[in-house]
């Protein structure tokens, strides 16, 4: 294997010489990325050899660790709906990269993950940093690719990003062999078109959508559930249309969160297992219920068999294999969001379901006193997380991206936080991946320079990705890291208090002195014990120009309520 | 209730598609029975046979999983009843069960079975059927020992005359 000599950078002509390696820069720089996340090593090396000379058009972010690329990338692609693109090498570099991969693939996030792979002639020989990635990453990309020779990848690249953007998003892997990478080729690029066998988006049946206006236009108790599709088809404003003209009161899956401002009168909150206690119980008792992008995620229906059985269901979803996957759908309308939600939207007639929402109302008065006021504005000694978020939300008046990790700390975000502004909540929610919050924030800054990025963090999720500091401080991306530390893996003692006899086992956290850590990486922080101390210092953690570090004590042995106890009904959700 | 179902897979021609759609099966624990790939009547499109044992409902939701991979064309699910089927076993006898006194050469004739290849030593005889039949002939046949036994994957077509070029048309029109 012989390297090229590069020449000096010159302005693309439709037609070029180029070894492989300049074709991969190239052909990101033809589906308009102009920001990658990743880590070089020796069989990604000519393609970083390639991307110096095109820095100022390419910008490549050095993470500290190839999952935190891949975080990077979704959180970069949530926020700005474009595809996110990370690039490793291969071996350990390759697998770090998969836990992202399979969180991309079941939040249906667009990512293109580039890897490097040992030459061609060595696949298979157990050669250095060796491993099938093709293989390994199958079952969790929507698609992937092995590149061996150097004229396959404009093409290759071409397809990834076409099925990463199509359809239902998702990531998808192309693996370069180092051989391909320095072998040289005629490059030309063409966007990809489409193919036979993937029909990106169902031609949407028009008497589906008669069906389901006649259903919703004769429904007394309608609930409409929305999840991320609302958002990946970029249908809030329909959406909203669609809710209103009909007067549909909504609930939302943490995917879909911030799709519909947190106050229009019409959002009923969240759903699911530490969702609003309305949404929740009143599922079993309505009589339509039209679920919008979204895909009845165990953590949202509780038991199956007892979710919703009274109801007529309306599934609107771009998946084919989605329908009636969970919940039997009486119709199911196929398609995209926006496209069905406009059809839909001029056959339902104008109505208000006063009566019904004040059922709503009722409930989340009930909730409000039972857990919300607590919550918020604790009488006991010890912080709370939702009066931290209640800070966040006073000070960024619901105009912030807020990121989250996993955990009693996500369930409390997506429960206070405020939004006005769609694609503002970025949080792991199939794969419910700890670590993913820190490099998500920075992938969601460098997306959004403009707005403030707001990473709420459990002790735990911190140490997981807490390298990325690293990346923080060579970048200076000025992220707000809200770590909010009760020195437990708060979600798992909550489950061990409820339902293990309060054996905590391997949860409690002795944690270092957090910072010390972030003053290493000249992040300024503060820390925060005392509940007059709050609002001080979510203020000046916002007022500040860099990247700040809040770490807030809150109380060690709080609970997470409501709750939907594993394998009970929606109805059953517990207020205590 | 568990029925026996063939799957027919319609793919286009890529390397590692087949690990792809096993996949599909192996997350969900649901073992392939029998699978046999081969062209089909179009050109640059292949088909997997794919025998399972599951509920109907299973089997729905696989099929449509198998539609979603991004180079599955189509997969259509069928019961016994909708499909021609068979299965090619091969059987490697010693030559000289088939020369002592023709008891062996009655159950190879009466089971309609082909004679490939005889040796001196050995003979291969081909049964194509469906299962119970390769596997009656096994059963006759093991008594005077068999060196050698093959069976293939079921390979199927289907009843219902909708064709694979009209599926192929209108994808391409959409």
């Amino acid at each position: 294997m012989e390297a090229v000599e590069y020449k000096s950078k010159q302005k693309m002509k439709p037609q070029q010489q180029m070894n492989g390696a300049q074709a991969v820069v190239h052909s990101l720089l033809a589906e308009g990325v102009d920001l990658i996340f990743g880590y070089p090593g020796g069989a990604i090396m000519p393609v970083y050899d390639a991307l110096y000379d095109y820095e100022k058009e390419l910008n490549h972010i050095l993470v500290r660790h190839e999952q935190g690329a891949t975080h990077a990338a979704q959180g970069y692609a949530r926020a700005s709906g474009k595809v996110g693109v990370c690039i490793a090498t291969s071996g350990p570099g390759a697998t770090n990269l998969i836990t992202g991969i399979a969180d991309a693939q079941i939040d249906s996030t667009p990512m293109v993950c580039i890897t490097g792979q040992v030459a061609s002639s060595l696949l298979g020989t157990d050669a250095f940093q060796e491993t099938d990635v093709i293989g390994i990453s199958m079952p969790v990309t929507k698609w992937n690719y092995q590149v061996t020779r150097a004229s396959e990848i404009p093409g290759a690249l071409a397809k990834a990003f076409y099925i990463a953007r199509t359809g239902k998003p998702g990531p998808v892997l192309v693996d370069i062999t180092k051989d391909a990478q320095f072998e040289m080729l005629e490059f030309s690029y063409k966007p990809f078109k489409g193919m036979r066998s993937y029909v990106t988006c169902p031609t949407l049946n028009l008497s589906k959508v008669q069906q389901a206006a006649e259903i919703i236009n004769s429904a007394k108790r309608p609930l409409v559930l929305f999840g991320q599709g609302v958002i990946l088809s970029g249908a809030e404003s329909q959406f909203q249309n669609f809710i209103e003209k009909a007067g549909l009161p909504s609930a939302w899956t943490i995917m879909g969160l911030s799709a519909l401002d947190s106050d229009h009168y019409l959002n009923v909150g969240m759903l699911g297992m530490h969702g609003n206690y309305a949404p929740n119980k009143l599922t079993n008792e309505c009589d339509v219920l039209i679920a919008v992008g979204m895909r009845f995620d165990d953590r949202v229906t509780g038991d199956l068999s007892r979710y919703a059985k009274q109801a007529k269901v309306i599934h609107l979803e771009i998946d084919p294999a989605e329908v009636d996957k969970n919940v039997k759908a009486d119709v199911a309308v196929l398609g995209d969001a926006k496209e069905a939600l406009v059809a839909l939207g001029q056959l339902v007639e104008r109505k208000e379901h006063q009566e019904w929402l004040q059922e709503f109302r009722k409930l989340e008065f009930e909730e409000y006193s039972e857990v919300i006021k607590e919550e918020l504005n604790p009488s006991q000694e010890q912080l709370t997380m939702g009066e931290v978020i209640r800070s966040v939300n006073d000070h960024t008046e619901g105009k912030a991206i807020v990121v989250t990790d996993v955990g009693q700390h996500q369930m409390v975000s997506c429960r206070y936080a405020k939004f006005k502004q769609s694609r503002s909540l970025i949080t792991s929610g199939g794969l419910g991946t700890m670590g993913f919050c820190l490099p998500a924030a920075i992938g969601a800054k460098f997306a959004k320079p403009n707005r403030e990025v707001v990473a709420v963090i459990g002790d735990g999720g911190f140490q997981m990705t807490i390298q990325e500091l690293g990346t923080i401080f060579q970048t200076k991306i000025p992220v707000k890291i809200v770590v909010l530390n009760n020195e437990f893996l708060g979600m798992v003692r909550q489950w061990q208090e409820l339902f293990f006899d309060k054996r905590y086992a391997s949860t409690t956290m002795v944690n270092p002195d957090f910072q010390k850590i972030v003053e290493g990486y000249d992040i300024k922080s503060k820390k925060v014990t005392e509940r007059e101390q709050l609002n001080g210092a979510v203020e000046e953690m916002l007022d500040f120009e860099g990247a700040y570090f809040l770490e807030v004590k809150v109380g060690k042995e709080n609970n997470v309520f409501p709750m939907i106890p594993t394998g009970a009904s929606v109805s059953e959700i517990r207020l205590k | 209730m568990k029925k026996k179902y063939t799957i027919s897979v319609f793919t286009e021609d890529m390397v590692g598609l087949l690990n792809r759609v096993t996949i599909v099966f192996t997350r969900r624990k649901i073992n392939i029975e029998s699978i046999a790939a081969s062209d089909s009547e179009v050109k640059d499109i292949h088909r997997y046979t794919i025998v399972v044992t599951e509920t109907e409902e299973t089997v729905k939701k696989v099929t449509l999983q198998l539609e979603k991979q991004v180079e599955v064309i189509k997969a259509v699910y069928h019961l016994d009843d909708e499909v021609i089927y068979q299965e090619i076993a091969l059987f490697k006898v010693p030559t000289s069960i088939l020369l002592q006194g023709g008891e062996a050469e009655h159950i190879v004739r009466s089971h309609h079975a082909r004679v490939l290849s005889v040796e001196t030593q050995f003979t291969v005889i081909e049964k194509t059927g469906h299962k119970d039949e390769t596997q009656k002939l096994f059963n006759e046949l093991e008594p005077f020992g068999i060196l050698e036994f093959v069976r293939s994957g079921r390979v199927a077509i289907t009843k219902p005359m909708r064709t694979l070029t009209s599926i192929v048309n209108e994808l391409e029109n959409a």
